[in-house]
């Protein structure tokens, strides 16, 4: 089996005082590439401190992580920042795209910042993609919502990342705009076999994943009910959509 | 991330802000242009004393009588009667020495029918053009048979001659200086200057004649004392020998052990000159740099203010990979902009000013400004140094901010 998430045992305490609140108390999981799995909790669980360590934003206090075979629990700032922009690519509820800045210029930061070349061409590429491919120059402002979030997913996608993480990307959107999102992630992870991590309180979204973490209290509910088929199925699941790819 | 990509970012975020970063960068432009427009004044001053000196030479020697002691009471430099024309004519001989011209100073009212003028009258030899890089315009100058003769003959400085006869031909015509006639045997070149340095207000009578005719300050009529011994040397090399050997010959013949004269050098009036307007420049720059220090803290607290309003545009950058000093450069290069293109601005309105104010009078000479190439390159790198120091504060602070909590910031 491929993994490109492997959580160890994972800590996370945070200092109040002079009290240590623990907002991850011993989380294991992995995530097989191909995979398309959901983290649900409720609020105050530990969902976002875990996507944040997932993402790099934020290291463990204790366990390891292991990203695309890199260990990556305890790197310096500027290490994360470096995995963040070649195996991160971040979808976020508030869109997150610079102000007064043309799409085309948003999908191309990540190269300015991995210092790649042809930096225009791949953006429009990977605008195109997504469906913006005569949006290239519109500002956020000129923009809906589920056009924005499309070019934060151009954004996410545009330097061939390891892994998608999606923090409640359709929160901010109708229900519609929103299934037409859900169904860009669906076909980015059948056709390209794109891992992707989605973060959501949202059922309905959830239910979309081949498999959903539930996270209660710092730690995941250890019960049948994490899988949306059986355990064997999710494993499985990576395989069937490789073998799915056209190429 | 490479200069352009930082300077494409930093001119993004500046034109989004057009009026703030117009103002911000106004300060700067102030400071600068303050700056380089003092810088001028006092260069200019500079320049205009060098060259006036430099029009004399810079290989004279002044000799000047000591002062009187009497009770213990120490009387101004100059006022002890004891250098001679016969001092003057045994410095010729010493090695080194071009030309020697003792002179006889004091002021007189001249007078060519209705028009008067106030005049330094110098009793010279003939060999004082040489020494002092005077020259005739016109007639002739003091000749040593005038010398010999006592004559009563004079030369006018330029303005002197301008004031008097208002175009008209002075040579041969006859001018009263005190009451007493004298013939005007020529006009001199004018060799501009300002204030007491005003060659061109001077008039050259016969030494012999400002002896025994004129009044002058402290002296009595008919003593042989000189005012001033003016010697010329080759070369500035070699000055201190020639110093030397005149206060040896003087300290003789004046049978004193310790000198009761004193010797400066046109050098040393030079360096003087030169320290006291270095001083005049930097004490003018250093009042203008307040504004430019004042200009910083402006960038700093603009850039401060952005970077707070940016705080979630940071986490954005740091989550898609902005590095540390990515962020820290995008910032310093916003600064460093506003400030070395205030900067730039502020050159060409100093330079402006200075022009302006150039030629203005103040009182009897006039402002001349020099806008240096240092004070350019000063100018230059003061202000990208303003934008580096004033930008590293704020822009540090947008680089350390930690990636969760600026993308939380609302």
């Amino acid at each position: 089996m491929d993994t490109v998430i492997e959580l160890k045992d994972i800590k996370k305490l945070y200092r109040m005082g002079d009290i240590e609140v623990p907002a991850l108390n011993g989380v294991s999981i992995q995530v097989a590439r191909g995979e398309m799995v959901a983290i649900t909790g409720p609020s105050g669980s530990g969902k976002s401190t875990l996507m944040n360590i997932i993402g790099c934003l934020d290291t463990p206090t204790e366990g390891t992580y292991i990203l695309d075979g890199v260990n990556v629990s305890q790197m310096s700032d500027d290490e994360q920042a470096m995995i963040r922009n070649k195996k991160i690519g971040f979808v976020f509820q508030q869109f997150n795209l610079l102000p007064r800045t043309p799409a085309i210029d948003q999908v191309e930061l990540p190269m300015v910042y991995a210092g790649a070349t042809d930096r225009r061409a791949r953006a429009q590429e990977a605008l195109q993609k997504v469906g913006l491919g005569d949006r290239l120059h519109h500002r956020p402002n000129e923009l809906s919502g589920g056009q924005q979030q499309r070019v934060a997913i151009a954004r996410a996608l545009v330097n061939n990342p390891s892994i998608i993480l999606a923090d409640e990307p359709t929160g901010n959107l109708d229900s519609k705009s929103g299934a037409e999102i859900m169904q860009i992630f669906h076909s980015l992870n059948r056709e390209r076999g794109l891992t992707i991590v989605l973060v959501t309180h949202d059922p309905s979204i959830a239910s979309q994943a081949q498999r959903v973490i539930r996270v209660r209290d710092g730690q995941v509910v250890p019960s049948s009910d994490n899988y949306v088929g059986s355990p064997d199925l999710a494993l499985s699941l990576p395989q069937r959509s490789e073998a799915e790819l056209p190429g | 991330m490479n200069v352009v990509e930082s300077m494409r970012i930093a001119l993004r975020s500046l034109s989004a802000n057009k009026l703030r970063s117009g103002l911000t960068m106004l300060g700067i432009i102030i400071g600068v242009m303050a700056v380089v427009a003092m810088l001028s004044i006092g260069q200019g001053a500079q320049a205009a004393i060098t060259s006036q000196i430099d029009s004399i030479g810079t290989n004279l020697l002044f000799i000047r009588p000591g002062a009187t002691q009497q009770g213990g009471v120490r009387s101004a430099e100059g006022s002890a009667a004891t250098l001679t024309m016969e001092d003057a004519q045994a410095l010729a001989s010493v090695q080194n020495v071009v030309a020697v011209a003792p002179e006889v100073d004091s002021f007189a009212q001249v007078a060519y029918l209705g028009n008067n003028a106030n005049a330094r009258v110098i009793g010279v030899t003939p060999d004082y053009p040489d020494t002092l890089n005077a020259s005739v315009a016109d007639g002739d100058f003091v000749s040593s048979s005038n010398v010999t003769a006592n004559s009563a003959v004079v030369d006018l400085g330029a303005q002197v001659a301008q004031t008097l006869f208002n175009g008209n031909e002075p040579v041969g015509q006859s001018i009263r200086i005190n009451g007493q006639t004298f013939r005007v045997i020529g006009v001199m070149q004018s060799k501009g200057g300002t204030g007491a340095n005003n060659t061109d207000n001077q008039i050259y009578v016969p030494i012999t004649t400002a002896m025994s005719r004129l009044s002058r300050g402290g002296q009595f009529r008919g003593s042989n004392t000189v005012s001033v011994i003016n010697v010329k040397i080759t070369d500035p090399s070699a000055q201190d020998q020639v110093v030397q050997d005149i206060s040896q010959i003087l300290d003789q013949r004046h049978h004193v052990a310790q000198d009761d004269f004193t010797v400066q050098s046109q050098q040393d009036i030079l360096n003087t000159a030169n320290q006291v307007t270095g001083t005049l420049t930097i004490f003018l720059g250093g009042i203008a740099a307040i504004s430019l220090i004042v200009g910083g803290i402006g960038i700093m607290n603009i850039m401060l203010v952005s970077v707070t309003e940016r705080t979630r545009e940071i986490g954005i950058r740091k989550a898609i990979g902005a590095r540390k000093r990515d962020i820290l450069a995008q910032f310093l290069t916003e600064a460093t902009f506003l400030s070395l293109s205030g900067g730039l601005i502020g050159i060409a309105f100093g330079a402006l000013v200075a022009q302006l104010i150039s030629g203005v009078q103040l009182g009897t000479s006039t402002l001349n400004t020099v806008v240096a190439p240092s004070s350019v390159i000063l100018a230059v790198v003061f202000s990208a140094g303003v934008g580096l120091f004033f930008g590293s504060y704020p822009a540090n602070r947008a680089a350390s901010l930690h990636p969760i909590e600026a993308l939380r910031y609302e």
